[in-house]
């Protein structure tokens, strides 16, 4: 092509981006939130969607309970924390907050009373909530939450974490101030609005990063957003047991090889080709992700596929290996854990770890199997895991727990080979790693709810 | 008993039984926008629960204890084989076994998925253009269904592709496409899932058959061959052939069941309700008995309690929905003696023997692999496949290979060919021998209605809600003798071409009476039959009761004879033909749908 036809295309180009709409900002409603009215019927509905979005139910309120009276438990390595009643209720609920009281603790932390609330909230992400959000969230809760009675039980955290007052400083350490948030939101501006919807989807309301973010050992979130740095997202440390994987574009261990739709699809049913939800994510989908519009399930997608792998690649990109599969078809089981892995686990997953998508995941090429850390995967062999309904996937599949069949030699035996596997390219785990998670299997297993299909 | 009832809030539709036909009335009244509530007397029942991996495929629970189904301490039948006899109590699992629970029949079944040849519905009809009416023998009530099988077919298609299943055409839209059945009609469009592989005995079948001559085909089986997502969205695993299907929730969610196929979705539809652990024990008809207004049970509690209901729907296996019946005043009893009445007429069951046959020692028959619905058939002897005229009997049965998993408990029960001793090391080795070498073939025939077996309401025996028991007068005809021994002799050409080592042909023998003490199937069929006289049928075309036109009888009930096909398909395509003209007609229109 000649350079003269070249530089017509690149001012076209140029002239096109011109003439599209201006850069979008993280705190723009995409076209369909717009708001109609600030108040009423419409306020209340948007609200309880903003309360999805922001997940508020996955710990506010205990399955099969009243929604948002409180009460679920978080087992931290400092202590056991209770998630607050959030029903209107004006004893033991927050009835008898006013909507800047309520404002300054979903985005800055401050309780009602001053005292501040421990970080399992997650202000430093809604710090970022638009004051058009964080108002009809507060009609929501006023007006579209039935008041509950239910006085949740005292924190059980030990002293020195028991106390509240260095909290504040932790808060004012850690915790980003509103103002400067949305200042720095106004200057930070994207090309294509369904990134920005995204960025303040997820950076915000959705709080991935609470989880999937590395924390300092001060507890803080080492990065906020994208602007950041490649810290962000790029995997969290283990909560209730689950290891948050990285969400950025790392080939073996991050989204890297997700698409766009696999991401809206995940979202929306806990499944796709490439994996299934296990763990805190179940209930992020369950109690928010799958009740998202269609559009924003979009954003979130479109926004992640921003970010770059954390590390640059030391390894090359996962491909398929079929050098396991054609042993174990011929028969040889001679590898180290092959032959639980053909006992145990090949009716479901195969003898070519590919599964069947989306009922039975693949563990070949699995980010999750592969992931530096191995506590998701010992943790779902030893205690099976249950891939629940949405709205879209009316069908629960339940995998059985291996912790009464199996001992910790055979297990990680069996996970050393998952992890080495078919083109995966994770280390090994010894006995001490399982024997570590066997002994947090939490007491309440099978649990309490089992799907009905 | 009804006056003392508690009321509950009436409902549009009542639905009693929760199993294959109950779960689908209960999704097309839904999606018709009408309230519905399931009343199942059993418990509730999951995959998660009920199929838990491992300790789901326990043999002893499942098979030997009988952990799906009717608990024979609070209802069962009697049975006697002559109306000379008094009946007794069938007091123990053996010749059949209902099931009980949330799924029902459709839970605890093996997944064989027929549709019905076409010649089947029209039975009378054919035999008479065929061979004429002198050929039907003395005694034998035989009956069209009223239904051909071109009005049936969207149903079938449909039930298809909501249970997942397996298998292979031979006909769609009329052009040949597939290895499928030659003797099946055509197909509005291919099964949704393709055929499941044949397992090695299944194999050896489908070849010595085509060298004998017939037409071997693969079994359809609504055991998913890959995992798969059904219209209402719900998704199904793929089947391992692990053989704990009949008598099992299967772990894999590969069998389709109404809990897997149909439940998710009706779940958490707001205009249904499930009342598990409910026993129905009448339906409720006005002053005139013209009109159902609703149903009495009693609850888990033990309370008495009246649902009202627009319309009933009675989806309780095939005896219940009979027994029901005859409780609620719903329909004529039949008398045998004048042959007139309708409920208790034409009850069928199906004439079932199995063959052995022992291969080379060097061969491994594997028999601890396989799928419920798997295997490998030939239709050359059923249904009007082949001319009767000289052979002097009515019906017919396909014969195959369904090799559907042969367990410890069983494979010991069964023993070593005819002679082994029953215990000492000779024992041994022909249970080793048996288990190891040999396959099984069935002759999955039809039994044809007549005039003395029926059903009718004990006089002495009551259940544990103090009523009648159900009474089964039953014994099998010489008609159906000699089409089993025929067709078992062709069972006999397959085994030598086989290569058999040794062959052990069972055929139901002249004389012997049918023997509630062994295992034969539990497709029991007719007693409620569908049909265009209201003199010889107690449901019209559309199994709406002739009588109580808010009233709908599905199940193989309905069956005026008996098939020698499995009856799940048949029974899921009449719920859905029922429902269909419900939806159409009788909801804008209640009314008798046929005149």
């Amino acid at each position: 092509m000649a350079w003269g036809k070249r530089l017509c295309l690149l001012a076209a180009v140029l002239a096109a981006g011109m003439m599209a709409t201006p850069l979008a900002r993280a705190q723009d409603q995409a076209p369909d939130h717009q708001l109609h009215g600030q108040d009423g019927d419409d306020a209340v509905a948007r609200g309880e969607y903003m309360a999805r979005v922001a997940d508020c139910g996955a710990c506010h309120t205990v399955p099969g309970g009243a929604p948002f009276a409180g009460g679920m438990a978080f087992h931290l390595p400092t202590g056991t924390l209770y998630a607050p009643n959030i029903t209107p209720d004006r004893q033991t609920g927050i009835g008898r907050y006013s909507e800047a009281e309520f404002s300054r603790a979903l985005r800055r932390g401050i309780r009602r009373d001053g005292a501040t609330l421990y970080p399992a909230m997650p202000y430093p992400s809604y710090a970022r909530l638009t004051d058009a959000d964080v108002h009809v969230l507060y009609v929501y809760f006023m007006q579209g939450v039935k008041p509950v009675t239910h006085a949740v039980a005292q924190d059980g955290m030990v002293w020195p974490m028991s106390m509240r007052w260095p909290l504040s400083i932790w808060r004012t350490l850690y915790a980003p101030d509103p103002e400067a948030v949305r200042r720095d939101m106004d200057r930070r501006t994207f090309a294509d609005p369904l990134v920005a919807r995204g960025s303040y989807l997820v950076e915000g309301p959705g709080h991935c990063g609470a989880c999937h973010t590395p924390r300092a050992l001060t507890m803080q979130e080492k990065a906020l957003t994208a602007a950041d740095g490649p810290l962000y997202l790029s995997g969290g440390d283990v909560v209730d047991g689950w290891r948050p994987v990285s969400l950025r574009g790392e080939n073996r261990t991050g989204l890297g090889r997700w698409n766009e739709h696999d991401i809206v699809r995940f979202l929306a049913t806990g499944r796709m080709p490439l994996g299934a939800a296990f763990g805190g994510m179940a209930d992020a989908i369950g109690h928010g992700t799958q009740h998202m519009t269609d559009d924003d399930r979009l954003a979130i997608a479109r926004y992640l596929k921003t970010l770059s792998p954390a590390a640059p690649m030391v390894a090359q990109g996962w491909t398929y290996d079929p050098a396991v599969t054609d042993a174990l078809r011929a028969g040889d089981v001679s590898a180290r854990g092959a032959r639980a892995y053909v006992d145990r686990c090949a009716a479901c997953h195969r003898t070519d770890g590919r599964g069947y998508p989306t009922t039975f995941p693949p563990l070949a090429g699995n980010p999750v199997v592969m992931d530096p850390r191995p506590d998701s995967l010992i943790r779902i062999v030893l205690e099976g895991n249950i891939l629940r309904a949405t709205r879209q996937a009316p069908s629960a599949f339940v995998m059985p727990g291996f912790a009464a069949r199996m001992d910790d030699r055979a297990v990680a035996d069996t996970v050393t080979f998952i992890r080495a596997a078919w083109g995966n390219d994770a280390p090994a785990v010894t006995g001490v790693d399982v024997a570590r998670i066997r002994r947090t299997l939490s007491p309440g297993h099978p649990p309490a709810s089992l799907p009905m299909n | 008993m009804s006056d003392d009832a508690r009321r509950l809030r009436a409902v549009d539709v009542v639905i009693v039984g929760g199993g294959w036909a109950g779960s689908i009335m209960a999704k097309e009244m839904t999606e018709a926008g009408r309230s519905v509530v399931m009343l199942e007397r059993g418990p509730d029942r999951s995959t998660a629960a009920d199929g838990a991996y491992p300790a789901s495929i326990d043999e002893l629970e499942a098979n030997f204890r009988y952990k799906l189904f009717q608990d024979l301490s609070k209802n069962t039948v009697t049975i006697r084989n002559n109306s000379r006899q008094t009946a007794l109590p069938y007091r123990r699992m053996a010749a059949f076994l209902p099931g009980e629970g949330v799924g029902g029949a459709g839970l605890h079944w093996s997944g064989v998925h027929f549709r019905i040849p076409p010649d089947d519905l029209r039975l009378r009809t054919r035999v008479i253009e065929k061979y004429g009416a002198k050929f039907i023998p003395e005694g034998m009530n035989l009956q069209d269904y009223g239904v051909s099988y071109e009005e049936l077919e969207p149903f079938f298609d449909k039930a298809e592709k909501v249970f997942g299943t397996s298998g292979e055409a031979y006909m769609v839209k009329g052009q040949v496409v597939g290895k499928g059945n030659v003797f099946s009609p055509s197909r509005s469009d291919h099964f949704p899932l393709p055929a499941l592989k044949d397992v090695y005995t299944a194999h050896l079948f489908r070849k010595a058959a085509a060298e004998v001559g017939f037409h071997p085909y693969s079994l359809p089986a609504a055991n998913a061959s890959r995992q798969y997502i059904n219209p209402y969205g719900v998704q199904m695993g793929p089947c391992n052939f692990c053989g704990y299907c009949s008598g099992y929730a299967c772990y894999m969610y590969s069998k389709a069941s109404p809990n897997v196929n149909i439940l998710p979705v009706l779940r958490r539809h707001p205009l249904f309700e499930l009342r598990a652990g409910c026993h129905v024990m009448k339906v409720e008809l006005d002053a005139e008995g013209r009109r159902a207004t609703g149903v009495t049970y009693t609850d888990p509690d033990g309370a008495v309690v009246t649902q009202p209901a627009e319309m009933v729907i009675l989806t309780a296996f095939q005896f219940h929905n009979v027994r029901l019946m005859l409780l609620s005043g719903i329909g004529r009893p039949y008398d045998p003696a004048r042959n007139e009445g309708v409920v208790g007429r034409n009850f069928v069951y199906q004439n079932v023997t199995t063959s052995n046959v022992w291969l080379d020692r060097g061969i491994d028959t594997n028999q601890y692999i396989g799928a419920g619905g798997g295997g490998v058939a030939f239709d050359d002897f059923n249904s009007e496949n082949f001319d009767h005229g000289p052979l002097g009997f009515v019906g017919g049965s396909p014969v195959w290979v369904n090799q559907a998993g042969v367990k410890a408990i069983a494979a010991a029960h069964s023993g070593g060919p005819p002679g082994t001793p029953r215990w000492g090391s000779a024992w041994k080795a022909g249970v080793i021998d048996t288990y190891r070498h040999s396959l099984r073939i069935d002759a999955h025939g039809a039994n044809m209605a007549y005039r003395d077996v029926y059903l009718d309401l004990d006089p002495t025996w009551k259940d544990a809600y103090g009523q009648p028991l159900l009474r089964m007068t039953f014994d099998w005809k010489d008609n159906d003798i000699r089409m089993n021994r025929y067709v078992v002799d062709r069972i006999g050409d397959v085994a030598k071409a086989m290569g058999a080592r040794r062959v052990n042909l069972t055929k139901r023998e002249f004389g012997r009476p049918f023997d509630t003490r062994q295992y034969q199937t539990t497709h029991l069929g007719g007693g409620a039959v569908m049909g265009t006289d209201p003199g010889t049928s107690a449901l019209n075309r559309y199994l709406q009761s002739w009588d109580v036109h808010n009233v709908f009888v599905i199940g193989a009930n309905a069956f005026p004879q008996g098939t020698g096909y499995n009856p799940t398909g048949m029974v899921a395509a009449l719920a859905y033909w029922a429902a269909h003209h419900i939806r159409t007609t009788y909801l804008a229109h209640p009314g008798p749908l046929a005149g």
